[in-house]
């Protein structure tokens, strides 16, 4: 539900940020532990931009897998659903590598060669 | 829907640019900002960093004036508004309350705490298409602004019931709260863990019920500590009076 102003707020940097220059792609990275819904997220990116200097530039919305690192043994685990646990000894002692993103990671100018 | 059109204070951003900009001048992006190849500009910041920096500037202003502000947040009907009221009477005169009062529409809430002593500011989200399901910190900043910071000791902040998006908004508070009542399962801070995982201390509510429910409180707490280990928990009715001395005790020994 807050994916509106998730969106509102990549815009706002972006617009920003590319001071007047064509944007082609905008890159974000969502954390498996954050809600929010890439459909949800694409289709106000889509509203929003519409009508605007950004219309029909893409958002690449790349999903970032929730790891930890066991404190106990030292199990890396990818976890598939959001309880902080070590799958090699069911320890809660553990610490967040990754899955927390909520992050503009960067923009593609149009003209250049990628 | 807007909320980051809208700069709480003007003065502040365009110096925040300008030495951004001074201070990557030798990097020869004239946006002032990195370039990794010939077309793509990295940002490789939170998609909320703007948020953020009005989040960090709200709590510096409650710091000044000495306040100590916790974001209460809920699904709706968990009992925050009934809680809010008995932590009102609770405190009485022992601390000079303010409550921010953050609603999709309507002043009913708001009008309930009235008279109870708090300084209350209300904030209204319904300024895009049907209402924002959250505060941001750009609200919060506006709700501040109406309320006598140097006459408060305590904020609460009601933030608008829902589980998932308040959990998202660093609004500035120093600590965060939430009101689960137990009416609403055991599987919720499975199904929620962001809003289980983001806060200090959660509040179970509607503890006269259980006797009248099929609600296993040991099964919620295992969800619970699976989602936050260290999470503090206080059993309350906010109908009976249960608890509230303790969620009294712990704001006030948390914000000294």
């Amino acid at each position: 539900m807050h994916e509106l102003s998730l969106c509102q707020a990549i815009l706002e940097t972006v617009g920003q940020r590319a001071t007047g220059r064509p944007v082609r792609r905008v890159d974000v990275r969502i954390g498996y532990l954050r809600q929010v819904v890439p459909d949800s997220l694409q289709f106000s990116w889509e509203m929003l931009t519409q009508g605007t200097e950004l219309e029909g530039c893409a958002l690449a919305i790349e999903h970032v897998p929730a790891v930890v690192c066991c404190r106990e043994c030292g199990a890396e685990t990818t976890l598939s659903w959001p309880v902080l646990a070590c799958s090699e000894c069911e320890s809660h002692n553990v610490e967040l590598v990754s899955g927390d993103e909520l992050q503009l990671a960067s923009f593609d100018l149009v003209g250049g060669d990628r | 829907m807007g909320r980051f059109h809208r700069h709480a204070d003007g003065t502040e951003h365009e110096h925040d640019d300008h030495e951004h900009e001074h201070d990557h001048r030798d990097v020869g992006d004239h946006s002032g900002y990195v370039e990794t190849g010939p077309s793509r500009v990295a940002v490789l910041e939170s998609i909320l960093s703007e948020n953020d920096r009005v989040a960090e500037r709200n709590r510096a202003d409650l710091d000044r004036n000495g306040v100590w502000a916790v974001n209460l947040m809920s699904s709706p009907g968990a009992g925050k508004t009934t809680l809010l009221k008995r932590t009102l009477v609770a405190l009485g005169e022992k601390c000079r309350v303010g409550v921010l009062e953050g609603d999709i529409a309507t002043s009913l809430d708001a009008d309930q705490l009235s008279g109870l002593g708090a300084a209350i500011s209300l904030v209204n989200t319904s300024a895009g298409f049907g209402g924002e399901c959250h505060l941001d910190a750009v609200m919060v900043r506006s709700g501040l602004s109406r309320l006598p910071l140097d006459a408060i000791d305590l904020l609460l902040i009601e933030n608008v019931g829902n589980l998932v998006c308040p959990a998202e908004f660093d609004v500035g508070a120093h600590a965060r709260a939430m009101v689960y009542a137990v009416t609403e399962g055991e599987e919720k801070p499975l199904k929620y863990p962001v809003m289980f995982r983001s806060v200090d201390v959660v509040l179970v509510n509607k503890v006269d019920l259980l006797p009248h429910l099929d609600f296993d409180l040991d099964r919620f707490f295992t969800h619970l500590q699976d989602v936050n280990p260290d999470v503090r928990v206080i059993e309350v009715s906010a109908q009976t009076g249960q608890g509230v001395d303790e969620w009294c005790a712990w704001l006030g020994a948390a914000g000294r």
